[in-house]
């Protein structure tokens, strides 16, 4: 795994290939959009997806926190796919999660599927979390903003022109003022990164990190460029 | 005569008809209460020997209720035949109420179907086991007397037809004295058919009527007048010829392989339409009220000739048709004289066809169809077994009819033929997936669907899921598709949104045989203006090719083997094969002929394996995964129905090695599980069995959080529970319906000690087809990680690490050039018109393209 620098607000953050962002200087990792329990809310639903995603997304989590060893654990919104999200997680996921941040400071930024704080979980929520130059948010502000915002709400990928075809990853969206995390459940897809809805947040265009096996693949993405989204 | 009761005798007489003997066979068989199998090609009044004990016994005994329920492949059909059906029965003035039952039928005719139901009831499978899972459907259907299964051979051995076979095992159950009626085209195996008609599933319990085909179909091969392309699928070369046999006949129906050739032969004949012909267009992609227009002035005698895909293939019968061309190879034979039969459905009269073939491998493979029809050889695949998918979505069903007891259940299920060998732990574990998803971590206890009682009978939790499984009743999984409207005008039909997604507004593209220009997409169809110019593409559809059949590549391999049969072939067809035999040599009929030849700074290699394109592609994939092994540095390849081709930079040397047999075991599986085929199968699969929710094409988008890749899924699912009945459905399916798996083990067993190597300094005749061929894969040299590291390094060499270069990067990747997708988007399956620079430019009239 070879994380990629990015410097922003005068800040060396690592991008890592698994999706999640760190800051050794403040000893932060951040993480993307969860959506933990999400299989269990379709199945609310009357979809009985296979229940194992967020044991996949905490085993995916393990050994991120196992790499960076941090000290403070940021996760940027939707950690649950619904409010009651944290209610029905299985004793053994529970179990998991508890292990996990034991001696991690957990900051649960508020996104818009969990607009309140998970409940019987260490950590404290809060709607932004401001560390330094360092904006940390679930959803990027529209029009300008000051160089430090980190975001992610917006699931990103992008696509990489080969020559065997496009090869669509999700990615990272970054610019010299903001940085958009790609979501990191295994349940989550993803939004085109060209789709004006994070387009237009880069008027001054962006550049795209895919996610690779042990690498991220840099791609620039012009100003306000659009295309047909795809599903 | 004396066959037939009053007023039955007198209305044939009435008409000059006497009762034919397959008529009067189903009447006798319908007397001793026995279910019969009619096979008979078309035209030979059919559908009134399967209705006829009906209204004899109606006409007979009047008396309300459901009497007889007929089922069809397509609603047009069920709406066209209560059409002819209510002729005789107003002539003769007897009692009997026939109606339909579709997707289009309005509630309210539904609900008063439901008390009042109608002696004759014509409807679709989907609407069927709709009307099976309502809990009145024992009442509704309980006094029974026949079940009118039409085209039959249409339906068994398809997802449709395991859902059928399910629905009148059930049906047998709510009224045991129905007997079934099949009514089938001439088909090579009949006793797959009797089998799936009857109520045991064995084939013994239902009486064959056969007739034998009439007069046999005239079959003539037409070529282009001029050059005979080396290339190419369209024959579009030909459309002078075709035009001008369609001035010559009365109604032409004019029969394409794809939606796309339909378009572009469609383009073709109106260029040369002096004489301002109707001729009109049908494929399944326009919208439904420009289909019917079309087919109801074929019926009015309005049209001269339509352009038609497969859409044509079933259905109504056009007694004017008296020719029938088709256009480009036939592919299989059944298929062929399904086709043919399109034209003038009176037995005792011949069909006429000609065939036209779009290339010189095209001119040998229509040679070796018209041989098997002189032969009466038909093409036909093995029956499968059903799939669990269907079965899962039934059993849901059946719960939302009335509780069930298990056992019960699975001993009606093995009552239809294509579960007869169902093991009961399949059978269980697919009623734990419906029940609560049936997953090792037991999660979902509170959201089950089903729930046992103490007696151990199985009981749906509440309305919502029956409401849920009317909302995704069907087996029919469609591609996403996006409507096309003309700007402040109507809606001309559907193409895939994979395609539009490739669209930039400006661009210009054919379809409903107009030329368009994309303007914009709004959150619901393309908008589109008319007139567009320039390069026009051509929107392909997912699966539309069909592969040779093995029938008719065993005869094309004989026909190239054997000299003596080259009479069948036209002069520039003997002069070709010739000359491949003094160049390099003609392929074996048993046996594997490879050439390798050096061109243009790489090396070719070029398998004959005629085992058709599907099972080539597989094998490119695999042999040039062990080209990269042996060092050649392949760089890509291209299947055709007839060979393999791939190109590498460095001689290929020990080509037997590369064919030998355990190629299959060694890469096989490992790539099965990646391929996105295999992905592709199991989305179908969670959709039908209800895992996810079914696209319904043309309604609201549901909001982003709603819809699931099933990618995702399935990865989750194969690393957490790989032994998951979905699972083992979706590889049951792979490898079942993977025939082309087979096919290669067919290839490699016949090479094996008979691979001929031919090492030679230019390409051969024979190869030149190929190598004009469009849609090749490009080797994607371990994997896509690898891509993406060339294509980015391959950018920040170009730009120099600058930031902002969007302009720049399109340069690039122009250079790099966008091919053939391996991942994501369907998108190998377009034939992008710009693309064709990889085709070694074949001037236009040569590929026919």
């Amino acid at each position: 795994m070879t994380p990629a620098p990015l410097h922003i607000a005068g800040e060396r953050l690592m991008l890592d290939p698994a999706g999640l962002l760190a800051w050794p200087a403040r000893r932060t990792l951040v993480v993307g959009d969860l959506h933990l329990e999400k299989g269990s809310a379709f199945a609310r639903h009357g979809s009985l997806l296979p229940p194992y995603d967020t044991r996949e997304t905490l085993a995916r989590l393990h050994l991120a926190l196992r790499r960076w060893r941090p000290a403070r654990l940021v996760a940027l919104g939707d950690s649950f796919h619904d409010a009651g999200g944290a209610g029905r997680l299985a004793a053994e996921d529970a179990q998991t999660l508890h292990r996990l941040l034991d001696g991690i400071e957990m900051l649960w930024v508020l996104g818009n599927h969990d607009p309140t704080p998970p409940e019987g979980l260490p950590g404290t929520a809060l709607e932004e979390h401001r560390d330094g130059p360092l904006l940390f948010r679930h959803q990027a502000q529209r029009g300008p903003v000051k160089p430090g915002e980190v975001s992610g709400h917006f699931h990103p990928k992008g696509t990489m022109p080969t020559r065997c075809g496009g090869v669509t990853r999700p990615c990272f969206v970054a610019d010299a003022w903001r940085v958009m995390l790609p979501a990191f459940g295994a349940y989550t897809g993803g939004l085109d990164a060209a789709d004006p809805a994070i387009a237009g947040l880069f008027p001054r265009g962006a550049r795209l990190f895919l996610l690779g096996k042990d690498r991220l693949y840099s791609l620039p993405m012009g100003p306000g460029r659009t295309r047909a989204a795809t599903a | 005569m004396g066959t037939l009761p009053e007023p039955f005798a007198a209305w044939f007489a009435g008409r000059g008809w006497t009762p034919r003997a397959h008529q009067v066979a189903l009447l006798r068989a319908a007397e001793a209460g026995e279910s019969a199998l009619l096979i008979a090609p078309t035209g030979g009044g059919k559908t009134l020997a399967g209705f006829l004990p009906s209204l004899i016994d109606l006409a007979a005994r009047p008396r309300p209720g459901l009497h007889t329920l007929y089922v069809s492949p397509l609603k047009a059909l069920a709406v066209d035949i209560a059409r002819n059906l209510m002729a005789p029965v107003e002539e003769m003035g007897l009692p009997i109420r026939i109606e339909t039952r579709t997707g289009d039928t309005p509630a309210n005719r539904r609900a008063r179907q439901r008390d009042d139901p109608p002696h004759l009831l014509l409807t679709t499978p989907e609407s069927l086991l709709l009307l099976l899972s309502n809990p009145e459907a024992g009442t509704f259907f309980a006094g029974l007397g026949a079940v009118v299964v039409d085209e039959i051979h249409a339906l068994a051995g398809t997802k449709r037809g395991d859902q059928l076979a399910l629905g009148l095992a059930r049906l047998a159950s709510l009224a045991p004295a129905a007997r079934r009626v099949g009514l089938s085209a001439t088909v090579a195996h009949p006793e797959p058919l009797r089998a799936f008609l009857s109520p045991s599933g064995r084939a013994e319990d239902v009486r064959l009527v056969q007739v034998r085909g009439g007069a046999a179909p005239e079959l003539s091969v037409q070529l282009p007048a001029g050059h005979l392309p080396w290339g190419g699928h369209m024959g579009l070369a030909s459309a002078p010829e075709i035009y001008r046999k369609i001035r010559e006949a009365r109604v032409t129906i004019v029969f394409v392989n794809t939606r796309a050739q339909a378009e572009l032969v469609f383009q073709a004949l109106w260029k040369l339409n002096d004489d301002a012909l109707p001729i009109a267009l049908h494929h399944g992609s326009l919208t439904v009220e420009q289909r019917r227009k079309v087919e109801a002035a074929m019926a009015a005698g309005r049209l001269r000739a339509v352009v038609a895909t497969a859409s044509l293939d079933l259905g109504i019968d056009w007694g004017d048709v008296d020719q029938v061309i088709q256009v480009g190879a036939p592919k299989g034979v059944a298929r062929l004289l399904q086709r043919v039969g399109r034209a003038n459905h009176r037995m005792d009269e011949p069909s006429r066809a000609v065939l036209v073939p779009a290339n010189r491998f095209e001119v040998i493979e229509c040679a070796a169809a018209l041989e098997a029809v002189r032969h009466e050889e038909l093409d036909g695949d093995p029956p499968r077994p059903g799939g669990l998918d269907v079965l899962a979505q039934h059993l849901l069903a059946m719960a939302c009819h009335a509780p069930f007891h298990p056992d019960d259940l699975y001993a009606e299920v093995t009552r239809a033929a294509p579960y007869a060998a169902l093991p009961r732990r399949d059978f269980d574990d697919v009623l734990c997936f419906v029940e609560d998803g049936g997953y090792a971590l037991r999660a979902y206890d509170r959201f089950r669907k089903l729930f046992r009682d103490a007696e151990g009978m199985v009981h749906v939790r509440d309305q919502r899921v029956a409401r849920q499984l009317r909302m995704n009743l069907g087996t029919i999984v469609e591609t996403p598709m996006i409507k096309v409207r003309l700007r402040g005008g109507p809606v001309l039909g559907e193409v895939e949104e994979w395609f539009v997604s490739t669209l930039e507004p400006g661009d210009n593209f054919m379809f409903a045989g107009q030329a368009l220009r994309f303007e914009a997409l709004d959150a619901m169809s393309a908008i589109v203006t008319r007139g567009g110019e320039g390069e026009l593409r051509v929107p392909t559809y997912a699966g539309a090719r069909l592969p040779l059949s093995t029938w008719l590549a065993a005869r094309v391999r004989e026909i190239l083997h054997d000299p003596q049969k080259w009479r069948l072939l036209p002069g520039p067809v003997r002069d070709w094969l010739r000359l491949q035999g003094k160049r390099s040599m003609l392929p074996e009929k048993d046996g594997l002929l490879i050439e390798t030849f050096p061109r243009g700074g790489r090396w070719f290699l070029v398998a004959y394996g005629f085992e058709g394109r599907l099972a080539h592609q597989t094998l490119g994939m695999l042999v040039t995964k062990r080209m990269e092994r042996a060092g050649y540095a392949p760089m890509g390849y291209l299947a055709t129905d007839y060979v393999l081709a791939a190109w590498s930079a460095f001689e290929p040397t020990e080509v037997e090695s590369l064919f030998e047999e355990d190629i299959l075991g060694e890469d096989l599986e490992e790539w099965m599980a990646e391929s996105s085929m295999l992905r592709r199968t199991f989305r179908n699969i969670a959709t039908i069995a209800g895992l996810i929710e079914k696209n319904h094409p043309g309604h609201e988008k549901r909001p982003r959080q709603m819809t699931m890749n099933s990618d995702l899924i399935y990865d989750v699912l194969r690393k957490h529970e790989p032994d998951h009945i979905l699972l083992r459905a979706t590889r049951q399916e792979a490898a079942g319906g993977l025939t082309d798996v087979a096919r290669i083990g067919l290839v490699l067993a016949r090479a094996k000690g008979r691979i001929r190597h031919l090492r030679l300094d230019r390409v051969s005749p024979l190869a030149v087809p190929a190598l004009i061929e469009e849609g090749r894969e490009w080797v994607a040299g371990g994997a896509e990680d690898a891509l993406l590291a060339e294509a980015a390094a391959l950018v920040e060499e170009v730009t120099g690490g600058e930031e902002i270069f969007a302009e720049t990067l399109a340069e690039v990747t122009e250079g790099v050039r966008v091919r053939a997708g391996v991942v994501d988007k369907p998108r190998h399956r377009e034939r992008h018109p710009r693309r064709n620079r990889f085709v070694r430019s074949a001037p236009k009239s040569v590929t026919g393209a």
